[in-house]
């Protein structure tokens, strides 16, 4: 159910993008400006670790960014209330977020945009009612690109968090 | 197609690997990318073998023919062209040499015996037809290279009137494969790329080596524990010791010129600020205090100011702030981006990484001469400048196609070669220290 979903949610965006079949090709499937998964975070019943393989909105664990910024965008708005959430509902539950960023400029000034990055997503957490503890921020900085051409089409896949339960 | 794709790639990685660990370290190689005519030409010829034993295992000639062409100063005259073999001065026919329009000439014999390599070398002015030095070097062991880089240093004092620095030694990071496959390395190698050796290896990112002013430890940036922390190693034991595994960014580190402290970029108090850790007692000195990203700090040569990147007025510009601590003061004012700051031995010279737009290249600002700014790179993705001791060449790392090379380049941006390793990706220069202090 939700493969086909999401294969028609490609296949959607494919019509309006041009270069669709090249697209397909590059090895990190999500492109940042996909839509977000529809399945809403509704507030009924309580998160178990089940829905972190089940519920698609939880299943997303990437979050991308604009050039040089680290605001989340409002399309990532539903990704930061599930798993604001589950952390709610899961007092025990950690996660680590894994603030990256794309190739251009510095090392080391990367890590603190990736830091800040990482910070971002977890003050968003926290506003939505995520507890400090719960959220431990890495910034890899430039070190872990999923894309490794010199252009925006890559670029855009490497600025982001990823969000990495360590405690479910 | 898809698993077509993914099946080749997978072949070339391991492909790739194979080559790898037959290679094992290899070697850099020189390439010029474009000359300068003024240089000054001067012929080095075969030096002559002394004694019966064996063929000596370098050909010292061709080292510092390669090294002071290396350097842009220097234009050599190729082996095809060199005519007549002296090996001392009483066999030079200067008309010879004049008629090749050579300024001066380098003449020797080397003996290797008994594992030690001796050279005796003479320099002589073409014109004048006088002797300007001679000299005898001898190495062993692993160090034999270092006979022809010493005779280059030499040479090339004597006639620019600076301390060559040829017989120095670079770091720099190489990466092998990708993902849970890749290959991160850490290598010391002598100034023009020979005699590699990896001092550290690990499956998780390396960076920002940098070296002790005595050129005996390295200081560098390891993820192997998951998260940044900064490391010292002894290059020749290995020993290590962990200076800063806090939480968040360990970042940049740098020694302070007199060696005994290393100031670094942390962010366990809430985003990355400038601190200086006395590495005795390990006590550490916070110098900035807002919430802007502050990171790379470098010492000036006296020790008494540090310059670092900072973001505080939007996108990255370079900062001075004492070292004892005060009010930081913004120093660049041309380009977007300006990080990762290189101060040359006395000071004047400031190296960066210059963006504008998404063209990053290197700029050298001249303090001495008002903030005068240059490019000595070409772009579009290059960082990382690193001085050599002298300031006559800085090593840049750049991007090619799918991988990083490293060049080093004239401090007047004229002369550019490229280090080639064949199997990876390379990154992080740091040139170090003169090795005879």
């Amino acid at each position: 159910m939700n493969a086909t979903v999401r294969v028609s949610v490609i296949a959607l965006f494919c019509l309006a993008a041009a270069a669709c079949a090249k697209k397909q090709e590059v090895k990190p499937p999500p492109p940042p400006e996909a839509p977000t998964p529809t399945a809403p975070a509704t507030t009924e019943g309580v998160f178990t670790p089940a829905d972190l393989q089940s519920n698609a909105c939880l299943r997303t664990r990437v979050v991308y960014f604009d050039f040089d910024k680290s605001e989340i965008k409002s399309q990532f708005d539903d990704i930061v209330a599930c798993h604001a959430k589950y952390l709610r509902d899961r007092p025990m539950a950690r996660m680590t977020i894994e603030g990256n960023a794309d190739e251009r400029g510095t090392r080391e000034y990367n890590l603190g945009l990736g830091e800040r990055r990482g910070n971002s997503l977890a003050s968003a957490l926290e506003a939505a009612g995520a507890s400090a503890d719960q959220i431990k921020v890495v910034s890899y900085g430039e070190e872990r690109p999923v894309c490794r051409e010199h252009n925006e089409g890559c670029w855009q896949q490497n600025r982001r968090d990823n969000i990495v339960y360590t405690t479910e | 197609m898809r698993m077509q794709r993914l099946l080749l790639t997978m072949a070339l990685a391991m492909l790739a690997a194979l080559l790898a660990t037959q290679a094992g370290a290899q070697s850099l190689t020189l390439q010029i990318i474009n000359g300068v005519p003024s240089a000054i030409p001067i012929t080095v010829v075969p030096f002559g073998q002394q004694g019966s034993g064996p063929a000596a295992p370098v050909d010292v000639a061709q080292v510092v023919g390669m090294d002071l062409a290396r350097s842009g100063k220097f234009r050599t005259l190729p082996d095809g062209e060199i005519v007549q073999s002296p090996t001392t001065g009483s066999q030079i026919k200067f008309a010879t040499w004049q008629q090749l329009k050579q300024d001066y000439i380098v003449v020797g014999t080397t003996v290797y015996a008994g594992g030690v390599l001796t050279a005796t070398f003479q320099l002589w002015d073409v014109n004048k037809q006088q002797m300007l030095l001679q000299a005898a070097v001898a190495r062993q062991g692993s160090d034999l290279r270092r006979v022809a880089h010493e005779i280059a240093d030499a040479i090339y004092q004597k006639i620019i009137g600076v301390r060559g620095a040829f017989d120095t030694r670079i770091a720099y990071v190489t990466m092998v494969g990708l993902g849970h496959a890749a290959q991160y390395s850490l290598v010391v190698a002598d100034s023009d790329g020979y005699n590699p050796q990896t001092v550290v290896r690990s499956h998780e990112a390396l960076l920002s080596p940098t070296w002790s002013p005595d050129g005996r430890e390295l200081a560098y940036v390891s993820f192997e524990s998951g998260n940044s922390a900064i490391y010292i190693q002894n290059v020749s034991t290995g020993a290590r010791r962990l200076v800063s595994g806090r939480p968040g960014i360990n970042g940049a580190p740098r020694f302070s010129p007199d060696g005994k402290k290393l100031a670094v970029s942390l962010s366990f108090q809430g985003n990355p600020e400038i601190y200086v850790m006395d590495l005795g007692s390990g006590a550490l000195t916070r110098l900035t205090h807002n919430l802007a990203i502050d990171t790379e700090p470098s010492w000036t040569p006296d020790g008494q100011n540090i310059i670092f990147t900072s973001d505080r007025s939007g996108k990255p510009q370079l900062y001075e702030i004492p070292a004892a601590g005060g009010v930081p003061q913004r120093i660049t004012f041309q380009g977007q981006y300006n990080a990762d700051v290189a101060v040359d031995y006395d000071g004047n010279k400031l190296a960066m990484v210059q963006g504008n737009g998404n063209v990053y290249r290197i700029a050298v600002m001249d303090r001495s001469l008002g903030g005068q700014e240059i490019f000595v790179s070409p772009g579009n993705l290059d960082d990382s400048p690193s001085w050599a001791p002298n300031a006559s060449m800085l090593l840049y790392a750049a991007t090619e196609g799918p991988r990083g090379v490293l060049y080093s380049v004239s401090a007047d941006g004229r002369v550019r070669q490229r280090l080639v390793l064949s199997d990876g990706d390379v990154r992080e220069p740091a040139w170090g220290p003169y090795r005879n202090p």
